[in-house]
């Protein structure tokens, strides 16, 4: 599939933007007042940056407000109404840490659980496509949830629980990459079947229906992404896991430390987040000889 | 709503010959003349005359070979537009219900004034039907050619998909799949008719129609007999003149 800048952006940061609400909603940090208003800053800042450059990918934005109301179908639908109720609620919540200095227990935690449903079902947007095998799979919404939660509780000094967080989060994008490997031909789409030709024997692709390229084959087609996959994996991993595991253990505070976790934890997350839409593969690709 | 709507009993749809398929894109032309001036947005090209044209079309021909394990390989043309699905995976992913499948009789359309261009369907087809338009933003796919085939001002014999109407070999066929004694559903039945990727679980409306079996190639045909080679030597006045021809 295409990377898309816009999309990658919009997931990880509004990800990590959405991690943070959660932490924040249920008083962790117990933030008021100053500091409360740079905390909701920064995290507003993520999740709705994340959600305006999401905006960028759509051919036709003027419908927007549309998109809102086919929640009892469409993951991306759901997506959108949750996306608002969580900044609503949690908006609600940050007026009452700030200017008067209360946390609405009870706001909060539904606030928390509406942040981490949103990320929930802009992982489902993926992992519901049975066409994209490599997403089709419950490693897709684990991981885009563990790495907004862990992440979030390091963007909010949660040190402890994002250390050991981290961990899991690499031990599941582990299992994600290893079990997404061989899942297009486990699926068992080919040329064959695509074409329901099988019977009378082994098919090729002999001409291509057009000469130049086409929306399918930028969008869906792309190719060139699987040449340094496994040196990406590698830097994503050191980046995204390793590093910040360490720094946080050799005591990240307020400190360089904590920046250097920060910053490595987040171009990780979009290397594996690159790496996520280069290497899936759709099956459309079969009818064009580039699969298998 | 993007719902699928309850199992109707009309099914329109295609049935696509890949045996008397010949591969002449007269269909991919005529799919995007007719739908270029009428339905919804025209579908746009870029770099149409220069060196890296690309466009928007509904109706594309693959040609395949096909390898048997003995005989020699068939080369076959391979026509693809949308297929109308039962279980059309492109609809239910709709965020804002401009992708729809009509009850009355399961074609698949695209409302373009509702439509925000995200993509999602297109990455939800498994058969490639969808393409975003560069000029408009919107998502355009085969609309069976819902503006001719119920359309009382034009004459009842092109009241068919323009695919289907220009179709010179009669490879394309246009009918209720969903009514067993159509023409259509009788011609699925007779030739097999198959479901495309069908491990999907899309079940696809629209069906192909397998190639016939080839001859082997090894078999003698029966006016071999009479091709049998002629005498080398000559004899007679032929053969008198041709040695003399010879010498000379």
């Amino acid at each position: 599939m295409h990377p898309a800048p816009s999309v990658i952006l919009f997931s990880v940061l509004s990800g990590l933007g959405f991690g943070m609400l959660a932490w924040l909603g249920i008083g962790k940090p117990p933030v008021t007042g100053m500091s409360a208003f740079i905390f909701f800053f920064v995290a507003y800042a993520l999740s709705v940056g994340g959600l305006l450059s999401a905006t960028f990918h759509l051919g036709n934005p003027k419908n927007s407000l549309k998109a809102f109301s086919q929640w009892q179908t469409s993951w991306l639908s759901r997506e959108g109404c949750c996306a608002i109720a969580a900044l609503t609620v949690m908006g609600i919540y940050a007026a009452g840490a700030i200017f008067l200095e209360t946390h609405w227990a009870l706001l909060g935690a539904i606030g928390s659980i509406l942040s981490i449903g949103t990320v929930f079902t802009t992982s489902m947007i993926y992992a519901q496509l049975k066409t994209v095998p490599r997403w089709n799979h419950w490693t897709t919404p684990l991981l885009f949830v563990a790495l907004s939660t862990f992440g979030g509780a390091l963007m909010t000094g949660q040190v402890t629980v994002a250390m050991y967080g981290f961990v899991a989060v690499g031990l599941i994008q582990l299992v994600a990459w290893l079990t997404s490997d061989n899942r297009f031909t486990k699926r068992g789409s080919t040329l064959e079947t695509a074409t329901g030709l099988g019977n009378i024997g082994k098919v090729r692709m002999f001409e291509p229906p057009h000469t130049g390229t086409n929306y399918l084959l930028k969008e869906m087609v792309y190719v060139i992404g699987r040449k340094h996959a496994v040196k990406l994996r590698v830097i994503a991993m050191l980046l995204m896991v390793v590093i910040p595991v360490l720094m946080i253990a050799m005591g990240a505070g307020h400190d360089i430390k904590a920046v250097i976790a920060v910053l490595s934890h987040l171009v990780g997350v979009f290397a594996s987040r690159w790496l996520f839409f280069a290497e899936a593969e759709h099956v459309v690709g079969l009818y064009y000889g580039k699969r298998g | 709503m993007t719902a699928l709507p309850p199992k109707s009993d009309v099914k329109l749809g295609l049935v696509i010959d890949l045996d008397t398929c010949v591969g002449c894109h007269a269909c991919v032309i005529s799919c995007k003349g007719w739908n270029t001036e009428n339905y919804g947005a025209p579908l746009s090209d870029q770099d149409a005359y220069g060196e890296n044209p690309s466009g928007t079309f509904l109706n594309r021909v693959h040609s395949y070979e096909v390898q048997p394990e003995q005989g020699t390989a068939q080369t076959i043309h391979f026509p693809k537009s949308c297929l109308h699905c039962e279980d059309a995976p492109c609809v239910t992913v709709c965020p804002t219900g401009a992708s729809y499948k009509r009850a009355e009789d399961g074609i698949v359309l695209v409302n373009e004034d509702a439509c925000i261009g995200c993509g999602l369907c297109a990455w939800a087809c498994p058969y490639g039907a969808r393409e975003l338009d560069k000029a408009a933003g919107v998502m355009k796919k085969c609309t069976l050619c819902v503006d001719r085939i119920y359309n009382e001002n034009l004459p009842e014999e092109d009241r068919e998909p323009a695919c289907v109407r220009t179709c010179p070999s009669g490879a394309r066929h246009f009918g209720d799949l969903g009514d067993a004694n159509s023409d259509v559903s009788k011609l699925v039945q007779e030739r097999g008719g198959i479901d495309l990727m069908p491990e999907l679980g899309t079940k696809p409306v629209n069906k192909y129609l397998p190639p016939r079996p080839k001859d082997t190639g090894n078999e003698i045909d029966i006016l071999a007999p009479l091709l049998a080679p002629i005498a080398t030597e000559t004899s007679g006045f032929l053969g008198w003149l041709d040695r003399t021809l010879e010498r000379i």
